[in-house]
């Protein structure tokens, strides 16, 4: 169990926004991450720029390991069959209805979009339902 | 000049899920755990990012072309559609059983945990199966 963050967690939030600006105003595109990564991957459009992106995605928090000197925890399941079919949902799912948290729940909700709202709403509800499913099986981190 | 500004919005952006403490799975799931000890913050961190770039798009809306002079793409569909309803569904439960989603997935490497790179792999696996539905 985590403890509730809400400064740092505003402030990172205010952080990602300013980089969802800054890449808009300047490249004209959505920083969507799972667009970003499955264009980065697979089309050649704007492909180094993409892949710049996901690098920066990288070089960013190993920077702020560095300067950063309290611990940064990740804990994670142990299970590898629960990550390998999370990781094809997620991919799967976020190329379907073409957006993720920061593409749809950023991006979509601040521009007003009705498709971005509800895929929000959708993906809130089934990840809620699906932490406590497996937490009826004693799963839970 | 698209590619700096790429690799420094993706370092800003990798900052801020550091900083928002979305890196962390347990987090994530402490959020979607709403029965069960919630820990709500990442509220704040979607509500911090769109508090933030709601005026940017505002003062955009209307324009073809980005201060660059480079063309704005937006998304022009507005259906709610099946591939919409049940991709965001799945995506959902796939964010619960692992309490990653795209982004923090990708940071995360730098954990060097082999989760990240199997959940990466999988993903991308995920992606490449949308051409056969």
């Amino acid at each position: 169990m985590t403890n509730f963050t809400p400064i740092s967690s505003l402030i990172g939030g205010l952080i990602i926004g300013s980089a969802v600006v800054l890449y808009f105003y300047t490249t004209g595109r959505l920083a969507g991450i799972s667009g970003v990564f499955a264009n980065g991957l697979t089309t050649k459009k704007n492909r180094s720029s993409n892949l710049f992106f996901l690098l920066g995605l990288v070089i960013g928090p190993s920077i702020y390991l560095i300067i950063n000197d309290q611990e940064v925890s990740f804990n994670i399941t142990n299970s590898f069959f629960l990550i390998f079919v999370a990781g094809f949902f997620v991919g799967l799912g976020t190329k379907m209805s073409s957006g993720c948290t920061s593409g749809h729940g950023i991006c979509g909700i601040s521009r007003f979009s009705t498709r971005s709202i509800i895929a929000t709403i959708s993906f809130v509800i089934t990840g809620v339902v699906t932490v406590f499913v497996l937490q009826q099986f004693g799963l839970y981190l | 000049m698209d590619k700096i500004f790429s690799l420094v919005s993706g370092i800003i952006f990798g900052v801020g899920l550091m900083i928002s403490g979305m890196t962390n799975p347990e987090k994530v799931i402490g959020f979607l755990s709403i029965t069960h000890n919630w820990d709500p913050s990442l509220i704040f961190v979607m509500g911090g990012g769109i508090m933030f770039t709601t005026p940017f798009f505002f003062l955009l809306r209307n324009k073809n072309k980005s201060f660059l002079g480079v063309e704005i793409k937006l998304p022009q569909n507005t259906e709610i559609d099946r591939k919409l309803l049940l991709g965001s569904a799945l995506f959902g439960v796939g964010w619960g059983l692992a309490g990653l989603c795209p982004g923090p997935a990708i940071s995360s490497l730098v954990f060097l945990s082999p989760m990240s790179l199997l959940f990466l792999a999988a993903m991308f696996a995920g992606v490449l199966a949308n051409k056969y539905i």
